[in-house]
């Protein structure tokens, strides 16, 4: 996780079981923090759709649903910042081959749309090592 | 007409429109997802409603996975010749709509009222 200089109120590093539940329950800690320091809805509700579309992407496509796979869920709070790293143990992906779910051709397409939600809801999302960890970070909005 | 008991959807009539509320506020765990599917998707196919008002007033919160059951129904909607019309959706979620452009692809109406009154 970057930034160690930071001055954070809160922190959480733990190594979960392939378990959407499980790493829910790490974000909604992660979402009190954020109320605590009185983010607005709108940042909390961005924040939420960002970090459960990665964690579902790592759990379900990276680590493709497997029960003996591991998450790691890494997060960082702050009054103005917050940032989440996501790693799963899957093959990774090249995010920029993604295709544009937007596109007319793909609107009427059930999936896809997990990490443009992501980009759009965060200030900096970036795909680091083979695409299997995400990084993302959102500043407090004025 | 049937009329069966749903555990994710408060379903009511009105006129023709058929008004589907739902129950969760957080539309969230995929168990769930696809349960709301099948209640939703049973409307259609087994029940053969088909003028749809869905609304959105109760939702906090929705996943893409969620979307990805919308557009699912809308399909099954124009495929039985049906009308889906979708409404009283909070910023945040319409915002998601918005993103995505799938606010194209639904017909999204401020209220229940005006989603009514444009069937």
């Amino acid at each position: 996780m970057p930034t160690p200089d930071q001055d954070w109120t809160w922190q959480c590093d733990r190594v979960i079981a392939n378990d959407a539940a499980i790493g829910r329950r790490l974000l909604d800690d992660l979402l009190c923090q954020l109320k605590t320091l009185q983010w607005s809805p709108r940042d909390i509700f961005g924040v939420h759709l960002a970090v459960d579309e990665a964690l579902v992407n790592a759990i379900r496509h990276g680590n493709a649903d497997d029960a003996t796979k591991h998450v790691q869920f890494t997060a960082r709070v702050c009054p103005t910042k917050v940032l989440v790293e996501i790693v799963d143990e899957g093959p990774g992906f090249n995010p920029d081959r993604l295709p544009d779910p937007t596109s007319p051709g793909r609107l009427g397409c059930p999936g896809g749309r997990g990490v443009l939600l992501m980009r759009a809801f965060m200030s900096h999302v970036e795909f680091r090592d083979r695409g299997n960890r995400v990084v993302l970070e959102k500043e407090r909005s004025l | 007409m049937t009329m069966t008991a749903y555990r994710h959807l408060d379903v009511s009539q009105v006129g023709d429109v058929t008004v589907v509320r739902f129950l969760d506020r957080k539309i969230i765990e995929d168990v769930n997802i696809q349960e709301l599917g099948q209640e939703m998707f049973r409307l259609v196919e087994a029940e053969g409603r088909e003028r749809l008002l869905l609304d959105f007033s109760s939702v906090d919160f929705l996943s893409s996975a969620a979307l990805g059951k919308l557009i699912t129904l809308d399909k099954k909607m124009k495929a039985h010749g049906g009308r889906l019309k979708l409404a009283s959706i909070r910023p945040e979620i319409y915002e998601v709509f918005t993103i995505t452009k799938l606010n194209r692809l639904f017909d999204i109406r401020r209220d229940e009222a005006e989603a009514l009154a444009a069937f």
